[in-house]
């Protein structure tokens, strides 16, 4: 490479300026003819070994700052003004040749996405040892060493073994540390870490921002982590900046902003982020409800493929009783066997054993037309709201469409009935008409509880239905769920990851591990005194939980 | 590698569909409006040979000469653009309609059904399709119908594989689930959300058959297995052509031409069609 581009960062470590210093950016998207600018005035600067959190819902332009900071807006986005400066020198009107020079060697990204971030056909270890390649090394045994010593470095050991595997052999937290190893690899002074996280469980999410901490302490790199939860700033940033629809709300220590934000914003989001926001108290459940979902035994075994006689119990022996009106929720990692469980309870999966009682229906016993049926009383709300909604129909077919699955409703008296659940979920009747693809993810998960609930239902299961949300939609979705549950006396039963957001709606909760259910109980007496290591685990990972309380206090 | 992780938007701006698309459509709307309204475009009798001008050059009163029998060929492309469409029309409905339901049904039945069907598809995709279309028309006897329904039976295999495919993608979609998840019927889900959504490559795929029936067609009429003399017909007319090569070339060359032009713009929109999937 171009030794002339490479900035000297020992040059200006001693003198003072900062690593990173972005100056009155504006940054301006062209679409179809229309230009719109999505950043205007954004100024941050970012000290050699410091963490810097950029905190905003989707749409307020953290992307757009970290992408234009590397030099990666998309070809539609143009830098309006303002100055990007890495060590001193301004690299806004940087070519992409000399830009690329830069990136992994002064600054390198950790994508979003582990799960399409990785060449699906190259080992991990090619997928390292590429950028130490691309940026001048030649000597094979050099790199070699050095992956190998990268992935140790990341915690995936043995590294013989993880550098000859492919990255679907690796779980989402091991793949998102193979991309921490390649960001690293060229020792870069800055680090942009673009929602690093949020793809993964809470643990995962734990112990790859540890590792990213630990990496950083050693290095003295400095972070700008993009983030949507305010909880995960909490814990790991020196300093935050809240953006809201392109322009700075606040920006601080990150102790001072938790303590006393002084823009509504970040107030707001203060109060969204699950973590930190205070659980409100749920009316007590009047002791005459009766139970309106009782799961007994329930197990689901599967074959093992190429092992004979071997079987994977993906629940095993998984019980607990739901009362009406009440929420139930189940907690566990990927893989624990909450979402078979719930699938079971939906019909869309018949246990191998055990008994899933819906008011007094045995659901693992109905199939053809008595399951069709069955239907009416229990829906299931999908996690991702971008790929639960058919991307053909008109937000109006898709609630309609329920409704012509049963007795014949007349066609007036359907459209009242949409109509109507499209307001109580909160959006404007405008949107009957327009495809899934013009609405925002949270838009589209409210149309998504629409669907469910305009047969009116008994039971509702959530399958991780906030979990793809920004915390902000997040607190939005979960309160209006709230108030659905007391107004139709809904019983829910609350798929997640995420203690923390259980906490704010359940009742009851279940923990899983492996199949199996290791705690359960009313939810504050297991987030007060968990019985199981496990849940202490869990409760442990949530983000901002301890560090934020204890920095507020100071 | 980490560059390449930022999703790039496509940059969508106001621009011009590209020239060559653009060409395609003219092409493709001029045919049909010779296939629509013959007598708009040309005003001489593609049936009636005027006596004594037998084999002219190309020329200001006949733009592409005339044939053996003094018949203007000019008429004769323009007037066999019906017989070529009609035929190409009716192979691709025959193909489309029956392959994409043998499609769907083994991609949303899956098991059984779908082992035996895919292998009739096989079969079918063994045989030349030549060969096959020749036996179908003898099975079915000659005639510009028959040879339209022979070649729509060689890309039933086809449409059937693709839409098959297709199916099989949308069949695992989540909104495919929750619609079975809100009470649908198998069929009512397979109408509303499995076909509209797994349509649209079998769409592109109907442009590009379009093409190859004009193509079979033609091959079918130049081998004496498709309309019968004196109707135009493009697969006719080079081979009534074929005779006059070494003395009048523009015979066999002008519907030649018509034939790749309309063929190669068919590719084109197909192409087209296939590219707006997202």
């Amino acid at each position: 490479m171009d030794s002339a581009v490479r900035l000297n960062p020992a040059a200006t470590a001693a003198s003072g300026t900062p690593l990173l210093a972005v100056e009155d950016l504006a940054i301006r998207y062209v679409s179809g003819g229309a230009s719109r600018r999505v950043v205007e005035d954004v100024s941050f600067s970012i000290a050699p070994g410091e963490v810097v959190a950029l905190v905003g819902e989707s749409g307020s332009g953290k992307t757009t700052t970290a992408q234009a900071v590397l030099g990666l807006l998309p070809a539609n986005g143009m830098i309006e003004r303002g100055a990007i400066r890495l060590d001193g020198t301004d690299i806004t009107g940087w070519s992409d040749r000399r830009l690329s020079a830069l990136r992994g060697t002064r600054m390198s990204l950790i994508p979003q996405d582990p799960t399409t971030s990785l060449n699906p056909v190259r080992t991990v270890g090619s997928q390292i040892a590429e950028i130490l390649q691309i940026h001048g090394e030649r000597d094979r045994g050099r790199i070699r060493a050095r992956v190998l010593e990268l992935l140790a470095r990341v915690g995936l050991e043995p590294a013989e073994m993880r550098a000859q595997q492919y990255p679907h052999q690796l779980s989402g937290g091991m793949r998102q540390r193979v991309l921490i190893a390649i960001a690293v690899a060229l020792r870069p002074g800055l680090i942009v870490a673009d929602e690093p996280t949020s793809a993964l469980d809470v643990t995962v999410q734990r112990r790859v921002l540890d590792l990213l901490d630990d990496l950083r302490r050693e290095d003295g790199t400095a972070v700008l982590l993009v983030t949507h939860d305010l909880g995960v700033a909490a814990d790991r940033a020196d300093r935050v900046v809240v953006l809201r629809q392109g322009r700075i709300q606040e920006a601080g220590p990150v102790r001072q902003v938790l303590a006393a934000p002084r823009s509504d914003y970040a107030r707001q989001l203060l109060a969204d982020a699950p973590s930190l926001a205070t659980p409100r108290a749920r009316p007590a459940v009047p002791a005459t409800a009766g139970v309106m979902l009782k799961v007994a035994g329930l197990t689901q075994t599967y074959p093992v493929v190429g092992e004979r006689g071997r079987v994977f119990r993906a629940a095993d022996d998984v019980s607990f009783e739901v009362r009406a009106g009440t929420t139930h929720a189940l907690v566990g990692e990927s893989g624990s066997g909450k979402t078979t469980t719930a699938r079971c309870i939906a019909g869309f999966l018949r246990p191998t054993s055990g008994t899933v009682e819906v008011g007094g229906t045995d659901v693992a016993r109905l199939s053809g037309e008595q399951l069709r049926q069955f239907r009416h009383k229990v829906q299931l709300v999908f996690q991702n709201p971008f790929a639960s909604l058919d991307p053909r129909q008109t937000i109006g077919q898709i609630v309609e469409e329920p409704l012509r699955n049963f007795d014949p409703v007349p066609k007036a008296e359907r459209e009242h009935r949409v109509r109507a659940m499209i307001g109580r979920v909160g959006l404007p009747d405008s949107v009957l008409g327009r495809p899934p693809a013009a609405l925002s993810g949270g838009q589209r998960q409210r149309v998504a509880i629409a669907r469910a609930l305009v047969l009116k239902p008994r039971v509702v299961v959530l399958d991780e239905a906030v979990s793809a949300l920004d915390v902000t939609v997040q607190a939005r979705i979960l309160e209006l769920l709230d108030e659905l549950q007391r107004e139709l006396g809904l019983t829910y039963v609350f798929v997640s990851h995420d203690l923390a957001v259980v906490r704010l709606i359940a009742d009851t909760v279940s923990v899983m591990r492996a199949g199996q259910v290791v705690e359960s109980g009313p939810v504050e007496t297991v987030f007060h005194a968990p019985a199981h290591d496990y849940t202490r685990d869990l409760i442990a990972a949530i983000p901002g939980g301890g560090g934020a309380a204890g920095k507020a206090a100071q | 590698m980490s560059e390449t992780a930022i999703p790039l938007r496509a940059p969508r701006s106001l621009r011009l569909p590209p020239a060559g698309l653009v060409l395609a459509w003219a092409v493709i709307g001029l045919v049909l409006a010779w296939a629509i309204a013959p007598g708009l475009f040309a005003w001489q009798s593609p049936l009636q040979g005027v006596s004594g001008s037998q084999l002219a050059e190309p020329s200001a009163a006949h733009w592409l000469g005339t044939d053996g029998l003094g018949r203007d060929m000019y008429a004769r492309v323009v007037y066999g653009a019906r017989e070529s469409l009609l035929g190409a029309c009716l192979a691709v409905t025959v193909g489309l309609s029956f392959g994409t339901l043998l499609g769907l049904v083994a991609g949303a039945r899956g098991g059984l059904v779908d082992a035996a069907m895919m292998r009739l598809v096989d079969t079918l995709l063994a045989i030349p399709s030549l060969l096959l279309s020749l036996s179908v028309i003898i099975l079915l006897g000659f005639g510009s119908i028959n040879a339209a329904f022979a070649v729509g039976c060689v890309s039933i295999a086809h449409f059937a594989r693709l839409s098959r495919t297709e199916v099989l993608r949308v069949r695992r979609a989540e909104y495919v689930e929750a619609a079975f998840g809100s009470g649908g019927r198998f069929g009512a889900v397979l109408w509303r959300h499995v076909l509209p959504n797994a349509m649209t490559s079998v769409l592109a795929l109907a442009a590009l058959q379009f093409g190859s029936a004009i193509l079979a067609l033609a091959t079918l009429g130049f081998l004496g297995y498709g309309a019968p003399p004196p109707t135009p017909e493009w697969g006719l007319l080079i081979a009534e052509g074929r005779d006059f090569l070494a003395s009048a070339w523009w015979l066999t060359c002008a519907p030649g031409v018509v034939v790749v032009l309309v063929v190669l713009s068919a590719e084109r929109i197909s192409r087209s069609i296939g590219a707006r999937r997202t």
